[in-house]
């Protein structure tokens, strides 16, 4: 979909938004589809691995909470909230297949907390949940990115890499959502 | 040819050589900083610790905060120096930290960063 193709900004960020679904979707298929290949290499991976998986984990479990709040919060319009909804979906997969992968390791998976301290007071529309979920999602990414290079199995690395890419996304589109210009700030991330 | 490349081998090494907090940026640093929100807050724990408070502080002193054992045992007090080291290259300094990061290898975002923190230690936000 190209957004030069669209006859006015604001249509054509509605019908992203409204798609966006298809597209992200592929990138969770690769990465449940790379789960064997974690399982067979398992043995390769070092004890330092699982931490690193389980730090990925919480930060996952909190992602997925943060989204709760968000989409109970009555400040998410259509097709906002339902973007929320599918991204929360995304890091609901890649809590699963974290975990999965810590026990197939030998590892405890770490568990979501009671509760987590959001910043509700600072959440009053629809612009500051979605601020709040970019910030979030930018921090994945540079999270996920100080991550790879750890991994002693490079399986985990590359199925690691794969969701920083659907991080990297979901920000993008957040950036887009927000109107914030350019989408995609630089060539690099860091 | 030889010249230019003496030239660039004198201003590589005076780089290298430079204070990190020569130009040192708390502006900048924050920019660097928003890698850490994955895991961080400034005024609330989150999957890492909050960073108000941070200087003079002694690592795994947050209370109620689950740290691993080996930043327990680290003996670690946080100040420009000791963060200086720890994110270079956290898993060097502290082996077993579950702050599972790379680091920040480039001393000036480094310097950077380290001064955000300073300054935001003394924040609104922080003197809550």
């Amino acid at each position: 979909m190209s957004f030069f193709l669209m006859p006015a900004p604001v249509a054509s960020r509605r019908q992203f938004l409204a798609h966006s679904g298809l597209v992200l979707s592929g990138a969770a298929v690769a990465l449940l589809a790379g789960k064997d290949a974690l399982a067979a290499t398992s043995g390769h991976a070092r004890s330092g691995d699982v931490v690193i998986l389980n730090t990925a984990l919480s930060a996952e479990l909190e992602a997925i909470a943060a989204y709760q709040l968000g989409a109970e919060s009555n400040l998410l319009q259509k097709p906002v909230l339902e973007l929320a909804l599918t991204f929360q979906g995304h890091h609901k997969q890649h809590a699963e297949v974290l975990a999965s992968t810590i026990k197939k390791l030998g590892g405890k998976p770490a568990l979501a907390k009671e509760k987590y301290n959001f910043p509700v007071a600072q959440l009053k529309s629809q612009t500051d949940v979605l601020k709040f979920a970019a910030q979030l999602e930018q921090g994945a990414v540079s999270a996920y990115l100080g991550a790879v290079p750890l991994f002693g199995n490079r399986e985990l690395a590359k199925a690691a890499a794969s969701i920083l890419g659907d991080e990297a996304m979901h920000w993008a589109v957040l950036r887009q959502a927000l109107g914030e210009s350019p989408v995609v700030p630089s060539a690099f991330m860091s | 040819m030889k010249l230019r490349q003496r030239v660039l081998a004198v201003m590589l090494a005076l780089g290298a050589a430079a204070p990190a907090s020569a130009a040192a940026d708390a502006r900048r640093g924050e920019q660097v900083y928003k890698r850490c929100l994955a895991c961080h807050a400034l005024a609330y724990d989150r999957v890492g610790p909050r960073h108000c408070g941070l200087f003079g502080r002694r690592a795994a002193s947050v209370f109620g905060f689950g740290y691993s054992a080996a930043m327990r045992h680290s003996k670690i007090v946080w100040n420009a120096r000791t963060l200086d080291q720890f994110l270079t290259d956290p898993k060097k300094m502290v082996p077993g930290t579950t702050m599972t990061y790379d680091g920040v290898r480039d001393r000036t975002e480094r310097a950077d960063l380290i001064a955000y923190l300073k300054q935001a230690g003394q924040s609104a936000e922080c003197r809550r």
